[in-house]
């Protein structure tokens, strides 16, 4: 499995390989070649060229591009179960979530931007003076995206399909414990008919190629999904190089408000799938659930007894809920912050430790009795670990849930149209449900 | 037959009509003759698949748009049945309704597919302590009359904006070439849509159509054909105060100033005017040519019309195939003796091209004067007029003498003639140094008139939309 540049196949300069995992048993998949700053080089060479003025690609129709991208979707159809399958030995996601729902949403966001290409206009202005004036959107030109391992596949169509609906060309480095469905899309991307050079993908290693891209002098921009950690480095490089724009999903640790007045069993399955969905690994998983304090215990216990149900087990198989964590790294993270949970007083409801023998299992986990100060409730887990907090006040529990120098999420369950409007306008959240 | 919730039913009068192929002037087939009682049961399952829970109001946008993607593939599909249709029906040059109409009506759909599900409305900082948001909601049971001269293609205008917008439509085809349009209702029932969210019904104007420009239960109505016919709808329309948006006829100016490439502009105004069988709303029928190339224009473009192959439309060759039918070709011949008759100088063609089907030969009128019956009135015919001007003030004042105000055009190097006669025209598009591009992302549509309202791109969106305001009081505002 090689790097993709010029709708070719490429051996790594360096000559290095990525042995790529299966998270659920422990063994190695295969090898990817390994894409270190010579490549990302080449690549961006590539981009550059399939960018030039006159190309086949700046000069083709905007609803052309439209045209390849829905192509592109029917190609991700008619091969949805490779992909599925794909994404399920290398990340360890549910098969039937990988199918229904990843797959799903990687086609529909394709036909989205498919639909904006022709759709992108600019104005004509009004200005002072015998002139005429008008606004062109033009596409920026070679874009830079680093994406991460919790929904490669659907991370991977979010960050090309706006970037080719408006002309750019792409280079694109998928996490080095993901790269599988990215390749697999680069041969879709030759089928679809794309000009060589409009994408490239070049797997490889956040610390190298990464980098290399974050701080390329001709990558006009760079957009990262990951954590905010390394986001602050890559807006650093990007400062130091060329001044590239930079977009940035970051982490969170999201407050899911439940009031009194909700209803209490779509309340705790919501704040349980919000919690453990995709093994914890979301940016977007509420993990700080306050609990108004009138149904507090009752939730808890429902809390409980509902992650107890919750089944382990081999991603491919129904009936199963949860696969593995993706790498030992986060493996360690996970069992780290649960003993700092427990360290500083959490009341440990259920789970706690490895499940199983094989593979990077962690056991849903449930903390109750979750004060504001603690690691677990201020940190992100990105694992299955579930922080229940109590409150009394509408007012307290805004000024607790904007504590954070996150803001990603944040959800509400009430049927009181007027306590939903509140919060919805109080949160500094990006997406409120 | 009458195309009503995804089924084919025979007329209630059970009266059919023919339609002729205009080549040859012979009956190709009898289709059903849709009158105000199958207008009433049309409207009937709009009305129900418009139902507040509908499987058709419940849809996701975005499945609205993969429905209008499907129905594209499908023409693309079946595009060479249905050009041998709007050929042998329409009497287009098969090679022109292969390689225009059908590319065009399948970008036209794949263009408002992709619309479907960015109808956005807006969320609104009102003064008080309320939410307030506009929900872009679909205006409802849509009447749709079309005409015959781009039978699919004026058929894919209508529909792209008003399904995408999840409207749903009662269609009125023009009775002089129903076959395309009912055939592709046979691919929107394969499609799925769900039924009565289209309906498609061959009748007359005076009948058909009428019922539906007065229909109670008709929330707007689109038409596309004569002002004259426009006016009527307009004045049905009242009794329930449909929203009406009218693309009607044209007299366009084509200028030519001296500066511009004549090679060029000869044939490209040769186009403008000869392109369809000079069948078009936006015929470039006024060439306004600068007096210093006046003389050569003219000769050049006498010279390209002799040129021109007017013959059997199924054959490769024919570049002008007959008037659509007899009332047409009547007409037509009738504004050539008022050419004569007025004194306009008969440079070539002039009469019948054939002795079968309705042929005319292509026909240059110099030496035309403002006032003449020709330059004032829409002839819809192969008949050019050229018309000599001096300085630009005076051609702008005289292109825009007109009731008119569809398209103009204007050939010229210079820039800033280009700027200034643009900005001047009251013409709902101008093209500069080309004449009839068409793009499903750009608007069209008539000052004056010429219509009301803009079909294609972005604009064609709110044609089909009804904005309502939600404002909710809360608890405290913050911005």
């Amino acid at each position: 499995l090689q790097i993709f540049i010029n709708n070719e196949w490429h051996d790594s300069s360096c000559g290095r390989k990525i042995p790529v995992y299966n998270p659920a048993t422990g063994e190695k998949i295969c090898e990817v070649e390994e894409g270190d700053e010579e490549d990302v080089d080449k690549a961006v060479k590539a981009a550059k060229e399939a960018f030039q003025l006159g190309s086949v690609w700046r000069r083709m129709d905007a609803s052309d591009r439209g045209r390849l991208l829905n192509k592109l979707a029917d190609l991700v159809e008619r091969d949805q179960l490779i992909l599925t399958t794909m994404e399920t030995i290398d990340s360890g996601k549910l098969f039937l979530i990988a199918y229904f729902v990843d797959l799903m949403a990687a086609v529909k966001t394709l036909r989205y931007y498919g639909g904006w290409s022709d759709k992108i206009q600019g104005r004509t202005i009004p200005v002072d003076g015998e002139y005429f004036t008008f606004t062109r959107h033009e596409p920026v030109g070679v874009c830079g995206q680093i994406i991460p391992w919790n929904f490669p596949l659907l991370m991977f169509i979010w960050k090309i399909a706006p970037a080719l609906c408006c002309g750019n060309t792409v280079v694109i480095k998928p996490a080095e414990q993901t790269p599988l469905t990215a390749l697999h899309m680069a041969a879709l991307v030759k089928e679809a008919g794309f000009p060589p050079g409009v994408v490239n993908v070049v797997p490889g290693y956040g610390s190298t190629a990464g980098a290399a891209i974050a701080s390329h002098m001709y990558i006009d921009k760079v957009a990262f999904t990951g954590s905010t950690e390394v986001g602050k480095l890559i807006k650093e490089a990007a400062g130091k190089s060329n001044l590239k724009r930079v977009t940035l999903e970051l982490g969170g640790k999201n407050p899911n408000i439940v009031f009194a007045d909700a209803d209490l069993d779509h309340a705790v399955e919501q704040a349980h799938h919000g919690l453990f969905f995709n093994q914890g690994q979301c940016c977007l998983a509420g993990s700080r659930i306050f609990v108004e304090e009138t149904i507090y215990e009752e939730f808890v216990r429902r809390s409980v007894e509902r992650a107890k149900q919750r089944v382990l087990g081999n991603p491919f198989i129904p009936g199963v809920d949860q696969g593995p964590q993706i790498d030992k790294k986060q493996f360690d993270k996970i069992l780290e912050l649960i003993e700092s949970g427990r360290k500083e007083g959490a009341k440990l409801e259920c789970g706690g430790s490895q499940w199983g023998d094989k593979g990077l299992f962690v056991q849903p986990t449930v903390f109750s009795d979750v004060t504001d100060e603690m690691r677990i409730a201020k940190e992100e887990i990105f694992g299955p670990v579930q922080q229940i907090m109590k409150f009394k006040t509408i007012d307290e529990v805004i000024k607790r849930a904007n504590s954070t120098h996150y803001g990603l999420v944040a959800g509400v369950f009430t049927q009181d149209i007027n306590k939903a409007l509140t919060i919805a306008s109080s949160l500094q959240a990006g997406t409120v449900w | 037959q009458i195309f009503i919730n995804n089924e084919w039913h025979d007329a209630v009068s059970k009266k059919t009509f023919p339609t002729v192929n205009p080549s040859t002037a012979e009956v190709i087939c009898q289709v059903a003759e849709g009158d105000k009682a199958d207008v009433d049961k049309a409207v009937k399952a709009a009305k129900e698949a418009f139902r507040l829970g509908s499987p058709w109001r419940r849809m996701d946008a975005s499945h609205r748009g993969l429905l209008l993607n499907r129905l594209a593939d499908l023409i693309e599909r079946d595009s060479a049945y249905l050009a041998t249709l709007e050929t042998l029906d329409n009497g287009k040059p098969y090679s022109v309704s292969y390689s225009v109409d059908l590319p065009l009506v399948v970008k036209c759909l794949r263009y408002y597919a992709g619309w479907a599900d960015k109808n956005h409305g807006k969320t609104i900082p009102i003064d008080g302590d309320y939410f307030c948001y506009t929900r872009h909601e679909p205006v409802g049971v849509c009447g749709q009359i079309i005409p015959w001269n781009f039978p699919l293609l004026m058929q894919a205008w209508k529909l792209g904006p008003a399904l995408a917008t999840g409207n749903t439509v009662v269609m009125k085809v023009a009775e002089q070439t129903p076959l395309t349009a009912l055939y592709v209702a046979s691919l929107i029932k394969e499609v799925r849509f769900p039924e009565g969210v289209v309906n498609i019904i061959p009748g007359y104007g005076h009948t058909a159509g009428a019922a539906i420009s007065s229909h109670m239960d008709i929330d707007k109505v689109a038409f596309t054909g004569s002002t004259e016919v426009g006016q009527l709808i307009l004045q049905a329309a009242s009794r329930n105060l449909k929203k009406v948006t009218l693309e009607l006829g044209g007299k366009s100016p084509n200028i030519i100033l001296s500066d511009a490439d004549l090679e060029d502009a000869v044939e490209q105004a040769h186009f403008a005017l000869f392109f369809n069988q000079g069948q078009c709303c936006c015929a470039g029928s006024r060439t306004y040519v600068q007096e210093d190339v006046y003389n050569e224009f003219v000769e050049r473009s006498v010279e390209r019309a002799k040129k021109r192959i007017v013959g059997d439309p199924f054959s490769l060759q024919t570049e002008q195939g007959p008037q659509v039918d007899e009332d047409q070709f009547k007409k037509v011949l009738g504004y050539i003796s008022a050419g004569k008759r007025d004194g306009a100088k008969l440079m070539c063609g002039g009469g019948v091209a054939a002795d079968r089907g309705y042929f005319i030969q292509p026909t240059i009128f110099g030496e035309v004067k403002d006032n003449m019956t020709i330059a004032r009135e829409e002839i819809f015919g192969p008949v050019m007029q050229i018309l000599k001007f001096k300085t630009l003030e005076e051609v702008i004042e005289r292109g825009n003498d007109t009731q008119y105000g569809l398209a103009a055009a204007v050939f010229t190097r210079d820039i800033d003639k280009a700027h200034y006669i643009s900005a001047a025209l009251r013409a709902g598009t101008v093209w500069i140094n080309c004449y009839d591009v068409f793009g499903a992302q750009a608007p069209f549509g008539g000052y004056k008139a010429s219509g009301n309202g803009r079909e294609l791109g972005e604009y064609s969106l709110e044609n089909y939309t009804e904005v309502k305001t939600v404002t909710i009081k809360v608890p405290q505002k913050n911005s």
